[in-house]
């Protein structure tokens, strides 16, 4: 149970396209997380399947039963909110109960599940307290807890973790993996975040204007992204795009090289360039270089390394690391 | 910035303009309580002096309790007022909810359409109104006031409440649809406690003019079984005499419900006025 499918999925609003005809297989289990840049469609997507909005066209299946004249409380699902959403007049516990209570569930059922997952999320000591009085971690805990209680076919994220901060971020994203190995759910995931992306995903569906660019998984993506536009959204820094005709590289449009898959050197190296700017981050070094062959690049270097700006210094792509691509913007293999 | 702010000589200028304001905002009110505790020759000999012993005369309260039934006037206003508050503020929440929530084809024309009504005043239809209250029966009911009062609140209260509506989170929205929690339920348990400031902030504005008003109790409801206070005090005005002590003494009662109103509401709509700016 907890597989989705979407059919040729479109929606507009007034004249506007957001969604322009989307197709995707979920199996059930799996972690699916939407990326791309705010606009892209992906909460709209989201807001689709959880049938918050309807699709102008187009079919969703859950379970392999079309949902889309399905109200979003008999589809099964639960949902994550970025601003958390939780019922500001209601206890913790009356919080990730109420959905439960709606569907008639009798009481012992509700305590039972809601034991389990406060246990889980280890939320025991707040269950009395009211939104107000907790801090933007628990209160993120709370909306998973409450998604959790509802043993839904799909979990639905969007965007959990864009409240919270840095350190915060980190410890929710790990519970959420967690969670996910232990009740093996089947999640979909909304972020604009890639490293979000890449470290919960099994899968990864990146979108752009309304389409999907690419499925697959986070290293399918970072070792073969299929055009342009993923290579240059997965991974971080982002990809160096140079013109294929500065480099002499007739057959490619543009040819692209990771920050990460450039070696460096002092005195020799395909590029010759000077730095404008470095960013020491300790385990590893930022350099962006002005070159002369590949104009403004990026290059990171592993661990510390000491370059002043203004200094000369050569970059070169290491070999089999390079990606090419035509006039369309797609990878030539 | 915060030194200047703690200075006691800046500190004492703020206080001595709120303190001028204040008294200024009260010497009318203060003027008619005290000059409704003198007897009539105090009031036009002396009429800014407090009542002493040999002034004192609350021969205008027992005028007005004597004379008329200013008890079944109060409750009249009371019922108008509740009543015309109540159906304002039920419908221009909902009004506003509906506005604020849905996409629908003329949704922004319903909009300037309802907020009309702030910019003509009613009182233009006030003929259309009467032939209207009189061909459907309700001359001389409460109800012909509530229900025009409740037109006249509803547009002001229809346009502050869709503007806070707006602000409520969409995400808390769609849990609650999630959750299985009917569009009614959505309304009343998770939208409306949350635009509560807003709600009495439209409360107040909306109770003072309703409490206030002459104009239509004296053309809808003039008979003596609906008369409102304001209306009711009016017989104490003559042509060539007034009875200003039981005038005084009329209006000096009419302040102390709408005190009241206020001060359940006041909570609320010091929260209602400053949420916007300071958030």
């Amino acid at each position: 149970m907890g597989s989705l499918k979407i059919e040729n999925v479109k929606k507009s609003f007034g004249k506007v396209d957001v969604l322009k005809g989307i197709d995707l297989e979920v199996q059930d289990g799996e972690f699916v997380v939407f990326v791309g840049p705010s606009g892209c469609g992906k909460s709209t997507l989201l807001r689709v399947i959880a049938g918050l909005e309807d699709a102008t066209s187009g079919k969703v299946l859950i379970d392999g039963v079309n949902v889309v004249n399905t109200p979003p409380a008999k589809r099964g699902i639960a949902m994550v909110f970025q601003t958390y959403a939780l019922y500001p007049h209601l206890t913790v516990r009356d919080n990730m109960g109420l959905g439960l209570k709606q569907a008639g569930t009798p009481t012992a059922e509700i305590d039972k599940r809601i034991g389990i997952a406060s246990a889980m999320l280890s939320l025991e000591p707040y269950l009395q307290r009211r939104p107000a009085e907790l801090s933007g971690g628990q209160r993120q805990r709370v909306a998973i807890g409450r998604a959790v209680v509802r043993e839904p076919k799909l979990f639905l994220f969007d965007e959990p973790l864009s409240n919270l901060d840095a350190a915060l971020r980190v410890n929710t994203r790990l519970e959420i993996a967690q969670l996910h190995r232990r009740l093996k759910a089947t999640m979909i995931y909304v972020t604009h975040d890639q490293v979000e992306a890449m470290t919960l995903a099994d899968k990864i569906v990146v979108l752009n204007a309304g389409r999907i660019e690419q499925v697959g998984a986070p290293m399918e993506l970072y070792n073969s992204p299929a055009n342009e536009f993923v290579a240059g959204f997965i991974g971080s820094p982002k990809m160096n795009f140079v013109d294929g005709a500065r480099l002499g590289d007739g057959g490619a449009k543009t040819v692209g090289v990771r920050p990460e898959h450039l070696s460096v050197s002092a005195s020799s190296g395909e590029w010759r360039g000077t730095v404008v700017h470095a960013e020491h981050l300790g385990a590893d070094t930022n350099l962006y270089l002005d070159c002369e062959k590949a104009g403004l690049i990026t290059v990171r270097i592993f661990g510390v390394y000491n370059a002043e700006p203004g200094a000369t210094i050569y970059a070169t792509p290491q070999p089999g690391k390079i990606f090419r691509f035509d006039a369309e913007g797609r990878a030539i293999r | 910035m915060s030194r200047a702010a703690h200075s006691p000589a800046r500190s004492a200028a703020a206080h001595a303009v709120l303190i001028a304001y204040t008294a200024i905002a009260l010497f009318p009110v203060l003027l008619i309580v005290i000059n409704s505790l003198k007897s009539r020759n105090a009031i036009f000999r002396s009429p800014l002096a407090l009542p002493t012993p040999e002034t004192f005369d609350p021969v205008g309260y027992t005028t007005v309790m004597a004379q008329g039934d200013f008890l079944l006037y109060f409750q009249n206003s009371l019922i108008v007022t509740v009543g015309s508050l109540f159906f304002v503020i039920l419908f221009g929440a909902m009004a506003a909810f509906a506005l604020s929530e849905y996409r629908f084809r003329g949704n922004t024309l319903t909009g300037l359409y309802l907020a009309l009504g702030i910019m003509i005043p009613i009182r233009l239809g006030t003929v259309a109104i009467l032939q209207m209250m009189v061909a459907s029966g309700l001359v001389n009911t409460l109800t012909a006031l509530i229900l025009v009062y409740t037109a006249q609140g509803l547009p002001l209260c229809i346009f502050i409440l869709s503007e806070f509506m707006k602000t409520v989170s969409d995400d808390l929205k769609n849990a609650g649809r999630i959750d299985g929690l009917s569009e009614y339920r959505i309304f009343f348990r998770l939208v409306l406690p949350l635009v509560r400031p807003a709600m009495a902030t439209v409360a107040v504005f909306t109770m003072i003019p309703i409490w206030n008003d002459l104009w239509f109790p004296l053309i809808l409801a003039p008979s003596e079984g609906t008369k409102t206070v304001t209306l009711g005090a009016q017989i104490f005005i003559g042509q060539f005499v007034t009875n200003w002590n039981a005038v005084l003494a009329a209006l000096s009662l009419a302040i102390l419900p709408v005190l009241v109103l206020y001060l359940i509401f006041s909570r609320q709509l010091i929260r209602g006025i400053t949420s916007g700016a300071v958030k």
